[in-house]
């Protein structure tokens, strides 16, 4: 039994322009002790699908179908009491922006404090020792002074960190992290992302890790899901994915990531811009900015499929196997052969 | 009094041919720390950058790589002249430009632009595309208005926009296509020289793919000059032919980009090449990564010494944390700035950990 299992997820948001479905039919399960890595760009619905799993969405324009179990209870139709018990306890999430995610006038001691007071039957005295002790697994120095100190009084990596001690301080079983690394430097993100995983090994969470960078996902992520507008196109774990992608939208994000271990003159780019979701366009949605465009691509929406000989591994995509496994050979290829 | 020697030593390594578009020499940026209100007592300094030199050939790039507050745009503020510099001296196409009033600035700026980070803060949100792309054709009295608007659609279109976009606001744009906004405005004027400020910092990775090969597409096609500021040393990587790494105000080290990414000598710069995640699951996970420990320190009180010394691996006490390590020449224009330089790369962490006997003395 999967500790999170997601069936069928659709968010649609009601705005004054009609309905903008920005998640729309996404299943996807996390096992205890594995990291899920959640990839896709601005606007591709990764985030909206971990804010509908923890209800935090707005209620008001929002509609919200299919079913999100977490230990066998479904989070969606959970009574806003209930669901307020787990948040915070059994799920936590880290938000993206360290610098907006901290109340600024309230003591980052307090802040810790509060978390753990909600959910636990302790003593003011023994919530203050546990944001301590947090405080030092995450590694900031000083930590019992510094629980008395102010969110503008830490720097950025700092400030990440404090939130990862947030997060994780009633022990959660599953953790969801917003682009945890995305607005901080690279030895800070080394120092964050190795923490996380460290921490994933003593406490044996889950975690769901969305980021756009594909480098944090193949150091982190046991499985990954690959989002294009409001849908999984690709589902592997994470060797797949690197290994025999099988999607043009994944060759593109590979394609267009400058790396550090080969050496490319110019850059693949998936040219235009994400559609809207107003109106996605029919077919497959990628079929406006896929370069192996075919007339089926403009008619029927592929559906996420077994890539055969990979199990476990499912793309979405009308192109033919043997296409497609020469177009990744080629990719890789080419990464291979200018590393050398 | 090292500072002075890091500029000879720039000298010396790299002498000047002529074909120097930019040279900056001991280039000094401090901010003043004050005390009290009608009377303003200076008690400390922010030495923001403190001793910089180098120089960007007609024709191609310097990457600037450093965290977050190593003072790379403070660095490229003064280069601009946006910001007076404290100290140094700019040399911009064999003329000192350091201490040149607004007015004489002026035909200058026409040959320097900037394209800025935050393509949501860098655009007027109440102007027309139009207004924004033009605005430096008119403030230098370029062309009458029809010319302007040609040129600003044809600029429009280089930069990969429709013409018809001319009289859109900023907020119909994504930030790609903003980014691509900036890119037109830089170019408005046929700038030589182009200081790039973190331009796809705030972008997709794909948007991101585009803006780089637009740039790329750009230099080839007008002979531009860049220097181009990133936290991200692969986006420096796939843009530079030169790779500066700043620490704390400083150049920690300076060399052509195959040779920076190969052999790095500086430890700073092998710890941040082992902290950037490698997008291939077997390979990333093996290599076993120097993770630097602790933030880049106040540069009101910089620490002793080498600034690095306090998260320096190699650090070795008495030497690191008392002499400041000169700009040492490692032969083809690389400089490094420290006592125990990397013998080779890539180093087991071990090998990292303990510099060899051979130290090279200042």
């Amino acid at each position: 039994m999967a500790l999170l299992e997601v069936r069928d997820l659709k968010t649609y948001f009601k705005t004054d322009d009609g309905i903008v479905k920005a998640v729309d039919g996404v299943n996807f399960s996390v096992e205890k002790g594995r990291t899920l890595g959640i990839v896709g760009e601005s606007g591709s619905g990764k985030s909206v699908t971990c804010l509908t799993i923890m209800g935090l969405n707005n209620k008001k324009n929002t509609i919200t179908m299919g079913e999100a179990l977490f230990n066998d209870q479904d989070l969606l139709r959970m009574s806003p009491r209930r669901l307020r018990d787990i948040r915070g306890n059994d799920i936590a999430m880290i938000f993206q922006d360290p610098m907006t995610s901290l109340n600024p006038v309230h003591k980052i001691g307090n802040q810790l404090r509060e978390a753990v007071l909600l959910h636990q039957d302790v003593t003011k005295k023994q919530a203050r020792a546990r944001a301590v002790e947090l405080l030092k697994a995450v590694g900031i120095p000083r930590a019992e002074r510094r629980l008395d100190d102010y969110p503008h009084q830490f720097s950025g990596g700092m400030r990440q960190r404090v939130m990862i001690a947030m997060a994780l301080i009633n022990d959660p079983d599953l953790l969801i992290a917003d682009e945890p690394t995305t607005a901080l430097d690279v030895t800070t993100q080394a120092q964050i992302l190795n923490l996380m995983i460290n921490l994933q090994k003593d406490f044996g969470s889950a975690i769901i890790m969305i980021t756009h960078d594909l480098g944090v996902v193949a150091e982190t992520a046991d499985d990954v899901l690959v989002m294009y507008a409001a849908e999984v196109v690709e589902q592997a774990p994470v060797e797949d994915i690197f290994r025999r992608p099988h999607m043009p939208y994944t060759w593109g994000l590979l394609g267009s990531l400058p790396r550090l271990d080969t050496e490319t003159e110019r850059l693949v780019q998936i040219t235009g811009q994400p559609p809207s979701m107003l109106r996605p366009p029919a077919g497959c949605r990628f079929n406006p900015r896929c370069p192996y465009v075919m007339d089926i691509c403009k008619q029927v929406n592929p559906p996420l499929e077994q890539v055969t000989g990979d199990p476990g591994h499912l793309a979405a995509c009308h192109l033919d196997e043997e296409t497609k496994d020469k177009e990744a050979a080629k990719l890789l290829a080419g990464a291979l052969a200018e590393a050398s | 009094m090292a500072t002075t020697a890091d500029a000879a030593a720039t000298e010396k390594a790299r002498p000047h041919t002529g074909d120097e578009l930019l040279i900056v020499e001991d280039l000094k940026k401090h901010f003043p720390v004050t005390r009290g209100i009608i009377f303003q007592k200076e008690v400390a300094s922010v030495k923001a950058v403190d001793g910089v030199s180098f120089s960007v050939r007609d024709g191609e790039t310097l990457g600037v790589v450093g965290e977050s507050g190593c003072g790379k745009s403070t660095m490229a503020r003064c280069v601009m002249r946006l910001l007076e510099p404290t100290g140094g001296r700019i040399v911009f196409e064999g003329r000192d430009i350091t201490r040149l009033s607004r007015a004489s600035m002026r035909p200058i700026r026409r040959e320097m632009m900037m394209i800025f980070q935050d393509p949501y803060a860098s655009l007027n949100p109440r102007k027309r595309v139009g207004f924004i792309v033009a605005e430096a054709l008119e403030v230098h009295k370029l062309g009458t208005e029809s010319e302007t608007k040609r040129r600003v659609q044809e600029l429009l279109e280089v930069v990969g926009l429709s013409p018809e976009h001319y009289n859109r606001f900023p907020h119909e744009f994504s930030g790609g296509q903003r980014q691509r906004i900036g890119v037109a405005r830089a170019l408005a004027i046929n700038p030589k020289l182009i200081v790039c400020d973190e331009p796809v910092s705030a972008l997709d990775v794909s948007v991101q793919a585009q803006i780089l090969n637009l740039l790329k597409d750009l230099q080839r096609d007008f002979g531009l000059t860049y220097v181009f500021i990133a936290h991200d040393l692969n986006v420096v990587r796939h843009i530079s032919d030169r790779v500066m790494v700043m620490y704390l105000g400083q150049v920690s080290e300076l060399a052509d980009r195959a040779t920076l990414y190969r052999e790095p000598k500086h430890p700073y710069t092998g710890a941040l090449l082992s902290a950037v995640p490698i997008p291939d699951p077997v390979k990333g996970r093996e290599r076993k990564g120097i993770v630097l420990e602790g933030d880049v320190p106040n540069p009101i009180n910089p620490p002793s010494g080498c600034r690095f010394h306090p998260r320096c691996p190699r650090f070795r006490e008495g030497h690191c944390d008392v002499d400041e390590p000169p700009l040492n020449p490692m032969g083809d224009g690389h400089l490094v700035k420290c006592f125990y330089p990397l013998e080779r790369w890539p180093l087991t962490e071990e090998e990292f950990r303990s510099p060899g006997r051979q130290a090279v003395a200042g």
